[in-house]
């Protein structure tokens, strides 16, 4: 075949949804496949990898995000059902939450805090701009809550997703060789820790390891997401208001 | 599997009605999340379709990031003038917070019953 026959029939794929979606599936399939080959090495994070080959495609190809989103919007739709379902591992995790749920709450504040003050602090010190900051500040809850958060306090939604995905890939692929060089050993506390800081890439991360851990990261990203949505405006008009 | 699937669809459509109804700050699917579990207190043993469900959902979550994380191309250049602030808070901020996290809870948390670090489940089920 003809190159320019190539880039027809490209053209004529690509407008299809079953394109984005099939790219979608490969290309973490491929991603998952090298996880494994690595020995579950999380710097080989599927996400990562699968985000990379279809950025490639898209680019070499001249493909917009918007025709590729057409069929991959059939994989995003399940986001939301998936994190309902979160309800079944929590559900099973039962009785440890019962008993500490005074230290989760406090834990979640902690947490919630802590990627706050300390991610607005380092930018502003780096001469960030006040638009960038108020962008940045919900960067660890779940995109759409965090595009929100931005709004209100005057920064930029589109600039928040992306810091939204930057931090959730940071923490799923370094999270862990962070924790280890400390010497955490405890599931929950590394799942809870995950859900605080990398939102949903950290507890899908969290579930490939553990399921332990997985239950304890969804639940601290719920609450997380819950307790970020409400500190950060108040502390923002507080400290720029 | 369908009336399961359908269970977490109406949890999550309900979910997205609140949150609309009395504009919460707060997304639909995360309320569904808490409608599920609400309903799962009140059943206390809920039925293996449901969680057969769930697990198959949760077991390659992170494919359901791909893509959105696309969309950051989409960005590069808005990125470009203030990236060195950027880049370097997301990278400290989130790795201070994770091990400031784990520390914190690793002391906090009760003992565990059983197995504390059990790596018997390794993997999703």
């Amino acid at each position: 075949m003809e190159p320019a026959d190539l880039t027809q029939l490209w053209v004529y794929l690509s407008t299809k949804p079953l394109t984005g979606l099939t790219i979608t599936l490969v290309a973490y399939a491929i991603g998952f496949w090298l996880y494994q080959k690595s020995n579950r090495n999380p710097v080989c994070n599927p996400v990562v990898i699968a985000i990379a080959i279809i950025a490639a495609i898209l680019h070499f190809t001249g493909t917009p995000y918007s025709v590729y989103f057409d069929g991959a919007q059939f994989v995003h739709f399940l986001l939301g059902p998936a994190t309902v379902a979160l309800a079944v591992p929590l559900f099973r995790q039962m009785e440890t939450l019962k008993r500490a749920l005074p230290v989760i709450v406090f834990g979640v504040l902690f947490g919630s805090l802590m990627a706050t003050v300390s991610t607005v602090a380092i930018a502003h010190f780096l001469g960030a701009s006040t638009e960038t900051l108020a962008s940045l500040a919900p960067k660890s809850v779940t995109t759409p809550v965090a595009m929100g958060i931005a709004k209100e306090i005057g920064g930029v939604p589109a600039l928040t997703a992306v810091c939204v995905i930057v931090t959730g890939i940071v923490g799923a692929t370094l999270g862990p060789a962070v924790m280890n060089l400390v010497g955490l050993t405890d599931w929950r506390a590394r799942g809870f820790a995950m859900g605080v800081g990398a939102h949903g890439i950290g507890t899908a991360r969290a579930f490939q390891v553990n399921q332990t851990a997985g239950a304890f990261s969804g639940l601290s990203m719920g609450l997380n997401t819950i307790a970020t949505a409400l500190t950060v405006p108040f502390l923002w008009h507080w400290l720029f208001g | 599997m369908i009336a399961a699937f359908a269970l977490i669809l109406v949890c999550q459509l309900f979910g997205e009605v609140i949150s609309e109804l009395f504009s919460l700050p707060v997304p639909g699917p995360v309320i569904g999340l808490g409608l599920m579990f609400i309903g799962l207190l009140i059943k206390r043993k809920p039925p293996k379709e449901l969680t057969d469900a769930a697990d198959n959902l949760l077991m390659h979550f992170s494919l359901l990031f791909v893509p959105a994380g696309v969309g950051v191309i989409t960005q590069i250049d808005r990125v470009k003038s203030d990236w060195l602030p950027i880049v370097a808070s997301l990278v400290i901020s989130t790795l201070l917070t994770i091990a400031a996290t784990a520390f914190l809870m690793s002391k906090l948390l009760p003992k565990a019953p059983a197995n504390p670090t059990d790596t018997s489940n390794e993997g999703a089920k």
